[in-house]
């Protein structure tokens, strides 16, 4: 073996700055990819300004009684903190994924115990006079919302069906399209996504087929383009992107009562005084808020609603 | 700078650069409609992160000889409890608006607040216990079994992210199986070990 030459043999400054070059790179670069995993999981906002979003409802009723007295939560906010399981189990990842939501054609039909059953065009829905209406809305994950929805009551369609005296609940269905609905697989809950209500409930002046927000139509995230709103219950109950509904004599099954019965019944009303098993509805954290603040009963609608479970004991109906 | 300090400041650093982005985020108004939410939730992963990291270093060195990383244990571990703090204050004083008898309301009526809270308490004497000082105090062989707790830990850890999902159970599931993977490796060596009539487990080295 040749004895290297003197000249050859790297002098130790060098061979030290060199490995202090590939140990700043490693570190560089072990830092970046760190970086970037930590961004991965932080998706940023779909940034939608109302001002750009597609304007289409002109001039909107307002009335008074259905205002609540708070200060709207923003756009943007309401635009990119979403539950829609079909799309993703990630709150800040559904207002990406749901823009594969395929709108346009859309009908909606209903049936089943009524007079009158048919099948709606999106248009036929958005003929029904559109009003704006501010409800608070509250999630059974304990964080609400103040939300300036459009729409129209549902007792107004349910009106032009005629129900039959037998009918006594009313079902409805979610669109369900596995090839754009990616998250449908592994969410945990079975598809279509089915939600009902009693027929007195869904008669209730407060109960809205919402067809848009800000003035604007219905973003795909929250449920475009059209949705169930009812104030004063969780908002799981406030079924998105509705393809059918119908009206039936027996309670009808819902989607997270099937997945969890114990956690989740069918009427599923806001009320502090009964706990989800896993933790308390006591309080919510108002988006936009740093610190929790009570939850009303009904959700703040109580003078409203009350009457609709005279008699009825809310700890058993949960 | 020797590789093992080296290696160190790097598992360090890049441990603590989730936290820096995460402070960053939160000053500049970029963790999305439900800052607390996300924040909590990034700290429990975080927590989890760095404890399965702890107890990777054992199989790393077994298959492969890596002994090198036993340098940076101590330290994994102790920032496995630093996010485990952050997330405990985080939910005391925004969740519970640092009222303590709520808090031991909640540790007494949930289920997974209260192996939430098992899993700091049980990590408590093992970050107080990791100074040479404390090594030398309980000695060798007192320590490692004290510290074998960080296995109870992990499992209290993915328990309580388990409990708290709604349906999804995609990231606790994945945890889990990490969990597994490592205590399947160290039981497999358990076995090779015993057949071949040694005594399990490493020469002892506190770091």
């Amino acid at each position: 073996m040749r004895t290297p030459d003197r000249k050859e043999i790297t002098p130790e400054p060098l061979y030290l700055n060199r490995r202090n070059f590939i140990r700043a790179g490693v570190f560089a670069g072990s830092a970046a990819v760190t970086g970037l995993m930590y961004r991965a999981y932080r998706p940023d906002s779909i940034a939608v300004a109302p001002e750009e979003a597609p304007q289409s409802f002109g001039e909107l009723t307002k009335r008074s009684e259905f205002q609540a007295n708070e200060t709207p939560n923003s756009f943007e906010d309401i635009t990119n903190y979403n539950n829609f399981y079909e799309f993703s189990t990630s709150k800040t990842a559904v207002a990406r994924e749901a823009q594969a939501l395929k709108t346009d054609p859309w009908s909606v039909e209903v049936g089943g115990l009524v007079e009158l059953p048919r099948t709606y065009s999106l248009q036929e829905l958005l003929n029904f006079p559109q009003e704006e209406r501010i409800y608070r809305f509250r999630c059974v994950e304990a964080w609400s919302m103040v939300i300036p929805w459009v729409g129209f009551p549902l007792a107004a369609l349910l009106d032009q069906m005629r129900p039959t005296a037998e009918a006594k609940y009313v079902a409805f269905e979610t669109a369900y399209d596995r090839s754009v609905m990616q998250s449908s697989f592994s969410a945990g809950i079975d598809f279509p996504y089915v939600e009902g209500l009693r027929i007195d409930e869904a008669l209730h002046p407060l109960t809205l087929l919402a067809t848009g927000l800000y003035g604007r139509p219905m973003p795909k995230q929250n449920g475009a383009p059209i949705r169930l709103v009812v104030p004063w219950k969780y908002g799981f109950k406030s079924i998105k992107s509705i393809v059918r509904i119908t009206l039936t004599d027996k309670e009808p099954p819902t989607t997270w009562n099937i997945a969890a019965p114990r956690e989740y019944g069918f009427y599923s009303n806001v009320n502090p005084n009964v706990d989800h098993p896993r933790w308390s509805q006591k309080r919510e954290r108002r988006i936009g808020e740093i610190t929790m603040r009570e939850t009303l009963m009904f959700n703040g609608y109580e003078k409203e609603v009350a009457d609709l479970y005279r008699g009825m004991d809310l700890e058993k109906f949960y | 700078m020797d590789n093992a300090r080296f290696l160190k400041l790097i598992l360090g650093v890049n441990a603590l650069i989730p936290l820096g982005l995460l402070l960053f985020d939160a000053a500049t108004g970029r963790l999305g409609a439900n800052p607390i939410e996300y924040f909590l939730r990034a700290t429990g992963v975080m927590t989890l992160v760095m404890l399965l990291a702890t107890l990777t270093v054992t199989p790393l060195r077994k298959l492969f000889g890596w002994n090198i990383l036993i340098k940076s244990r101590r330290m994994l571990g102790l920032l496995a409890f630093f996010y485990c703090s952050t997330h405990l204050v985080t939910y005391s004083i925004f969740d519970k608006s640092g009222n303590l008898t709520a808090i031991v309301g909640d540790v007494a009526q949930r289920p997974f607040i209260a192996v939430g809270m098992a899993a700091f308490l049980v990590m408590l004497p093992l970050a107080v216990t990791s100074t040479n000082g404390a090594i030398k105090k309980l000695g060798g062989k007192n320590w490692q079994r004290l510290h074998r707790l960080s296995y109870l830990v992990a499992i209290l850890g993915v328990v309580h992210f388990w409990m708290i999902v709604k349906s999804d159970l995609y990231y606790p599931a994945l945890f889990a199986a990490g969990l597994a993977l490592l205590f399947g490796i160290r039981l497999f060596y358990r076995q090779t070990a015993k057949k071949e009539g040694q005594k399990p487990g490493l020469a002892f080295r506190p770091d």
